[in-house]
């Protein structure tokens, strides 16, 4: 059951077989998918290779662990002692870093990490900037162990808070504890985890069950996948703990079907829990009956939605129905429910271990007499867009927004500047920059018109033009509305076909002020949280660029040069060296024009694609 | 696999120690083989595995082994440098694999710097 890397086996004891044990030197390569993308798997494949010609096999241990959370520099690898990060690794330098630096012990500065603008090399995780300001509690485990090895979870005491509850607290207790904490909804509700499970457990009817929502279907966001692959099993236990505290015995995990590397390590996890029965019967011989079984979702947004989930794992199509029926009564085959994301579940091990006064020590607000005062312990964020440092970070809540995107996401590249900032998935709010130096929480993200969601956050700049942001996360919406309900299905539409009209010019004066009204009657009359929540890209944008909008309907221009009905491509003939590059790489031979002179663009054959501009060293390129 | 009981977790988090301490960064004492072009072929290889097998064989999890290139005294080699936590480091020369087991036993566990062995206490200054 184990990927290490050598076939001895220097165990005494049968029963940790699975621990790499006699290694000095554990070389700690991600396994997440962006790094499997990038190829972590045929690095490893040469890793081996390399360690067995050095004869370092038995010296020298491979892991593959979950998401780094470092995507951008991918492929990556953490080597312990020492904790040297490397990066952008490719099965050419392998050699030389194994023979450099695991025969010889001289750290290859070449695959080591430079922050931007500067020029020396940061070797060590703990002070390069993007892990720097990073406090992990969901992600505690990931990059220090080997996700398909229950031992290495174990050993950073994993399981301890299960038995902990089964032998010195009552489920009230449990209930009570996290009541305690705090502890918030992850999936982007914010709804109070204890209270959900008191009002579940109190719920008449038997029996209960448990579902982890891990249909995470934000584009951008990965923040549930990276958690599974990476600790699979503290999932797990959350789960458990909370069947514990609402008396259920069975679980269900809801997946993507996009997802197959954590489907897998899932897999592996509930068989090895199995194995040493930690689900199943009797549970630690405490009496405990539980078992998770993995519902494999098709991929629709909307089936996020708890009520449309749990339709789905009823075998009806994926439609919200109305929430003042509450899951937690009638939830799964009309039983009470305790649904809860990926995020949430990680988050009960530790609450149950190190205790709510802890938790509460993280974060912003007061909770101690009302759940929702405040926002406590960490969130995770997949940090993406126009960012340095894209990759997955955990933050305490009531950090700032520049903490985020410049301590730890290092700004933004090529010089450009920060226009704003997407947060809470294709339904959440741009939010400007004046806001930057907003503390991140429940509370406050929703006071300037976005929210917290499950934790997506798209940096953009001056490139980025948000009528055609809005236009695009409006599209996304209506192909993923289910439809069944009015003011989502048509209004969505008609702000999708307004927005398309102020992308082509063509919109009339008033236009923007329709769209805000439709808005809101999308946003008033929705039955579930798509709708409600679709129309913020467009309010958002409109409330804090209103005057990019007015440049679209009343001059028909696009200033951040992206709308192609509006914008015309030339050539600054004072800039351009004549240097022909464009003119060869014209897909429409649109460019005319003699070597060392400047060239011309023909408007009439121009397609706006954009290359010419890339591809110019002299920014010669005028986009109006 | 067998079931699980309670008192088993802890067995695990014990025998898993010496690899989460090792990825912690956390150890009592530090020995380094050095290992440049020189060591390698003065035998340091022999005295990274016997190192390793006592480490092994004592059964300790709070050692941490590690390489590092040549140590500016080619002719001395093969050499180790140990360090326990918060002492000077202690440079040892021309080993073997039963001085190394010496070393090992004697300053590494014991406490006792083995002083026939050893070139000097501490290391050069980095300016």
């Amino acid at each position: 059951m184990t990927v290490m890397t050598s076939n001895r086996s220097v165990q005494t004891d049968k029963r940790v077989s699975s621990l790499p044990d006699g290694y000095r030197m554990h070389l700690m390569l991600c396994a997440g998918t962006g790094c499997v993308s990038s190829g972590a798997f045929e690095i490893k494949d040469v890793l081996e290779r390399e360690l067995a010609k050095h004869n370092l096999t038995d010296e020298v241990a491979v892991v593959m662990t979950g998401c780094n959370g470092f995507c951008a520099q991918g492929p990556v690898m953490v080597v312990q002692p020492g904790e040297i990060f490397y990066q952008f690794l490719s099965e050419k330098n392998i050699a030389r870093l194994v023979e450099e630096h695991m025969l010889k012990g001289r750290p290859v500065e070449e695959l080591m990490y430079t922050p931007p603008e500067e020029t020396a090399v940061v070797p060590k995780v703990s002070d390069i900037g993007f892990f720097k300001k990073q406090g992990l509690i969901a992600l505690r485990n990931r990059g220090l162990i080997d996700p398909e090895v229950i031992d290495e979870y174990i050993a950073r005491d994993g399981y301890k808070a299960l038995a902990k509850v089964l032998t010195e607290m009552t489920p009230d207790d449990v209930v009570q504890e996290m009541i305690a904490s705090g502890l918030r909804g992850r999936g982007g509700g914010g709804f109070p985890t204890g209270v959900k499970w008191k009002t579940c457990r109190e719920a008449p009817t038997e029996p209960r069950y448990v579902v982890c929502n891990a249909d995470e279907g934000d584009p951008g966001a990965y923040m549930d996948r990276s958690i599974i692959e990476s600790d699979p099993h503290s999932v797990l236990e959350g789960m458990t703990i909370a069947a514990y505290a609402v008396g259920s015995s069975q679980g269900y995990i809801y997946i993507r079907h996009e997802y197959p590397l954590a489907l897998k390590r899932l897999e592996k996890a509930i068989a090895d829990a199995r194995e040493y029965g930690l689900l199943g019967k009797n549970i630690f011989d405490k009496g405990m009956d539980f078992d998770i079984t993995i519902h494999r979702g098709a991929g629709a947004f909307v089936c996020g939605e708890s009520t449309a989930l749990m339709a789905s794992m009823e075998g009806r199509v994926g439609e919200p129905r109305a929430k003042y029926i509450h899951t937690v009564e009638h939830g799964l085959w009309d039983r009470p429910t305790t649904l809860n994301n990926v995020e949430t579940f990680v988050n009960v091990p530790p609450i149950i271990l190190r205790g709510a006064e802890w938790f509460t020590s993280i974060g912003t607000g007061d909770v101690t007499d009302n759940p929702w005062g405040g926002s406590k312990g960490t969130k995770v964020f997949s940090l993406v867009g126009k960012i340095y440092n894209t990759g997955l970070v955990e933050v305490p809540m009531g950090i700032t927004l520049r903490e985020i995107i410049f301590d730890i996401g290092g700004g933004v590249p090529e010089g450009k500047k920060f226009k704003s900032v997407q947060t809470g998935g294709p339904s959440g709010g741009v939010i400007p920059e004046e806001f930057l130096d907003l503390s991140v929480d429940f509370d406050q993200l929703t006071k300037v018109g976005s929210m917290m969601g499950s934790g997506g956050m798209i940096v953009m700049d001056d490139d980025d033009c948000m009528v055609d942001i809005a236009r695009y996360f409006i599209d996304f919406l209506i192909g993923e509305s289910c439809g069944k309900c009015l003011p989502c299905r048509e209004g969505l539409a008609q702000i999708g076909s307004i927005l398309n009209d102020i992308c082509e010019g063509k919109a009339e004066e008033g236009a923007v002020e329709l769209l805000e009204e439709l808005s809101g009657t999308v946003k008033e009359c929705s039955l579930c949280a798509l709708g409600g929540s679709a129309p913020n890209p467009v309010l958002s944008t409109i409330k804090y660029f209103r005057e990019e909008y007015d440049a679209h309907v009343k001059d028909h221009r696009c200033p951040a040069g992206v709308c192609k009905a509006l914008i015309t491509y030339s050539i600054d003939p004072v800039k351009c060296t004549g240097c022909m590059v464009c003119i060869k790489s014209c897909p429409q031979d649109a460019i005319t024009g003699e070597k060392k002179k400047p060239h011309t663009i023909q408007a009439d054959l121009c397609i706006k694609c954009g290359i010419c501009r890339d591809i110019c060293r002299f920014d010669a390129i005028v986009v109006k | 696999m067998p079931r699980l009981k309670i008192g088993d977790l802890d067995k695990i988090v014990e025998q898993g120690k010496k690899n989460m301490s090792l990825r912690e960064g956390a150890g009592r004492v530090k020995i380094t083989v050095h290992m440049g072009t020189c060591g390698i072929a003065a035998g340091a290889r022999k005295i990274m595995a016997e190192i390793m097998k006592c480490v092994e064989e004592s059964g300790a999890n709070d050692i941490i082994i590690t390489t590092s290139g040549c140590a500016g005294l080619c002719s001395r080699e093969p050499m180790a440098t140990v360090e326990v936590a918060g002492q000077a480091p202690v440079k040892y020369i021309e080993l073997d694999a039963k001085k190394a087991r010496e070393i090992f036993d004697e300053h590494v566990i014991e406490g006792a710097i083995v002083e026939k062995y050893a070139l000097a206490v501490g290391s050069e200054q980095t300016l």
